[in-house]
């Protein structure tokens, strides 16, 4: 990490705790160095620095967010803050050709990283959670070795809504909640619900 | 002693202060981890009135360390520095009031209003002794702002429960708190270098209301009454008063004001201060919670900065009216 990136890490990191707190509240599982991947609901673009900033810092430096790569890699300068201070994996959210859009986030997880992934795929502005998209799954039946923990980010919409460009100061935390696996057999369907469920249930803890 | 004293220079006088308030607080605290150390009688399961008040003591002395550094920090920096701490604790406060009071997505210009424009301009007032414009600014040009831009954002869905409550956030945290520094910039003849000593005056007093208010309603609920702990009662208030005027005629000799005047102000303080916890205390209640600060469900059980001060919020304007316009400054 050059000096420019470790500046600009230690700047943000300030910046989202002044705004927000940033709690972190570990509920189901401890902070732990495992290969790990966390799912969160998606309610702001936000919410990636949001549950950046509330990692510890040992685990900040293995745990990559996923971006979507046509709004980060947008304008140079988005593009360098979430390649050199996030470590960010970028997905395409169309399909393009014949690409699998997971192959960026398999390269990672073979690489040993855990991740930070929001299956929604896209941000919601209803009081759920959109349903989850298969990328999860796919994910969970592939590495049945990585920890699939679920997390709820509390009130980042209010801090930054759609279209808006300047933060407003509110106090936001990130709960971790007890870690599910793919049952032997278990549908997609079914998987996806119950990881829906998982995290919208750390909403009331 | 106070021919001593008055040889002193203002600066030193109020070192002085410190220094003793940081002795008090420092022996204060090596007693409490003396007695924490005693081998108790008490089980796990049910603590004693002893370990009771042992924690209610050490509960105390975790506000009352920061509050008293606060405040060191504050003056020993100037005032210039004393204006921007206590801006920081209007941000912070307000940040704790408005992540309780729900908003909707288009009161954030409103938000952004409040926290980045209004908050910087009030304490820029204060800071450049614009006494005049500092007490209106909020109440008449900002209360129309905020519901203007309100109206302006186009959603009237419960418009003025939303405006209200940013209204409300504004009062207390911003205006409220931006009336202790401006104790300091008071221009009193005569009693140039010492206004800290009216900061510290309001302070101890609320405080010590506060406290003795407090202490005796605990002791009180133990023995005769069983109301509900939340409920006002008239006996503790009393004895919080009277001690909060105790104090202040103790410090009289601090002060401008000579033995009458300071049991006034100190009266008025507190019945401000009291009034304005309960205030703040029923918010919480109707909010569903116990404590300010991230949601009241902090992981570390530690308490929102707002429950610490929220009894000054309310306290520092009246006061600083009152002495402002008995002494014509």
């Amino acid at each position: 990490m050059t000096l420019r990136a470790k500046a600009m890490g230690l700047f943000l990191l300030a910046l989202v705790r002044l705004l927000t707190g940033a709690q972190a509240r570990w509920f189901g599982c401890p902070p732990k160095a495992e290969q790990r991947i966390y799912f969160a609901n998606h309610q702001s673009h936000a919410d990636l620095v949001l549950i950046w900033a509330a990692l510890p810092k040992e685990l900040r430096s293995i745990t990559r967010p996923i971006a979507a790569k046509d709004y980060w890699t947008a304008s140079a300068f988005k593009r360098w803050i979430t390649t050199a201070v996030f470590n960010a994996v970028y997905v395409e959210r169309d399909k393009k050709g014949d690409a699998d859009p997971l192959q960026p986030l398999i390269d990672a997880l073979e690489s040993g990283d855990s991740l930070i992934l929001f299956p929604e795929g896209t941000r919601g502005f209803a009081e759920d959670p959109q349903l989850f998209k298969s990328g999860l799954y796919n994910l969970a039946q592939r590495f049945p070795g990585a920890v699939l923990v679920p997390a709820w980010i509390n009130n980042v919409q209010r801090v930054m809504p759609k279209g808006e460009v300047l933060p407003v100061p509110v106090l936001c935390s990130v709960t971790f909640g007890a870690p599910i696996a793919l049952g032997k057999n278990e549908l997609r369907a079914d998987f996806l619900l119950r990881a829906r469920e998982a995290v919208m249930a750390l909403r009331e803890v | 002693m106070p021919s001593f004293l008055s040889k002193l220079t203002p600066e030193q006088q109020v070192g002085l202060l410190f220094v003793l308030l940081f002795g008090l607080l420092a022996v204060a605290t090596v007693a409490g981890i003396l007695f924490s150390l005693r081998e108790s009688k008490s089980s796990a399961t049910e603590p004693s009135a002893q370990v009771q008040q042992l924690e209610g003591l050490q509960a105390f002395l975790r506000t009352a360390w920061p509050m008293a550094l606060l405040f060191w920090v504050g003056w020993a920096a100037g005032d210039g520095v004393a204006t921007v701490l206590f801006g920081f604790v209007s941000f912070l406060i307000l940040r704790e009031f408005i992540s309780l009071s729900p908003t909707r997505r288009s009161d954030h210009r409103s938000l952004l209003l409040a926290f980045f424009v209004v908050l910087p301009l009030q304490y820029t007032l204060v800071w450049t002794h614009q006494f005049d414009l500092f007490t209106v600014f909020i109440p008449v040009y900002v209360f129309l702002a905020i519901a203007g831009f309100g109206a302006l954002s186009g959603d009237t869905e419960r418009f003025l429960e939303r405006n209200a409550k940013l209204q409300w956030g504004i009062m207390v945290c911003v205006y409220g708190v931006s009336h202790v520094p401006a104790l300091l910039m008071l221009d009193f003849p005569g009693f140039k270098g010492k206004t800290a000593f009216l900061v510290f005056f309001l302070v101890l007093v609320v405080q010590a209301c506060m406290l003795v208010q407090h202490l005796s309603a605990t002791r009180w609920r133990a023995t005769a009454d069983a109301t509900p702990n939340h409920q006002f009662r008239w006996r503790s208030w009393g004895a919080g008063l009277f001690a909060g005027s105790l104090v202040g005629v103790l410090l009289a000799g601090l002060t401008p004001f000579n033995l009458l005047t300071a049991l006034v102000m100190a009266l008025v303080a507190c019945v401000a201060g009291t009034l304005g916890h309960l205030v703040m205390k029923a918010i919480k209640r109707d909010r569903g919670v116990i404590h300010w600060g991230a949601d009241g469900r902090s992981v570390t059980g530690a308490s929102g900065l707002l429950d610490r001060v929220d009894a000054l919020c309310f306290a520092a304007p009246v006061f600083f009216h009152s002495v402002r316009w008995s002494f014509n400054l």
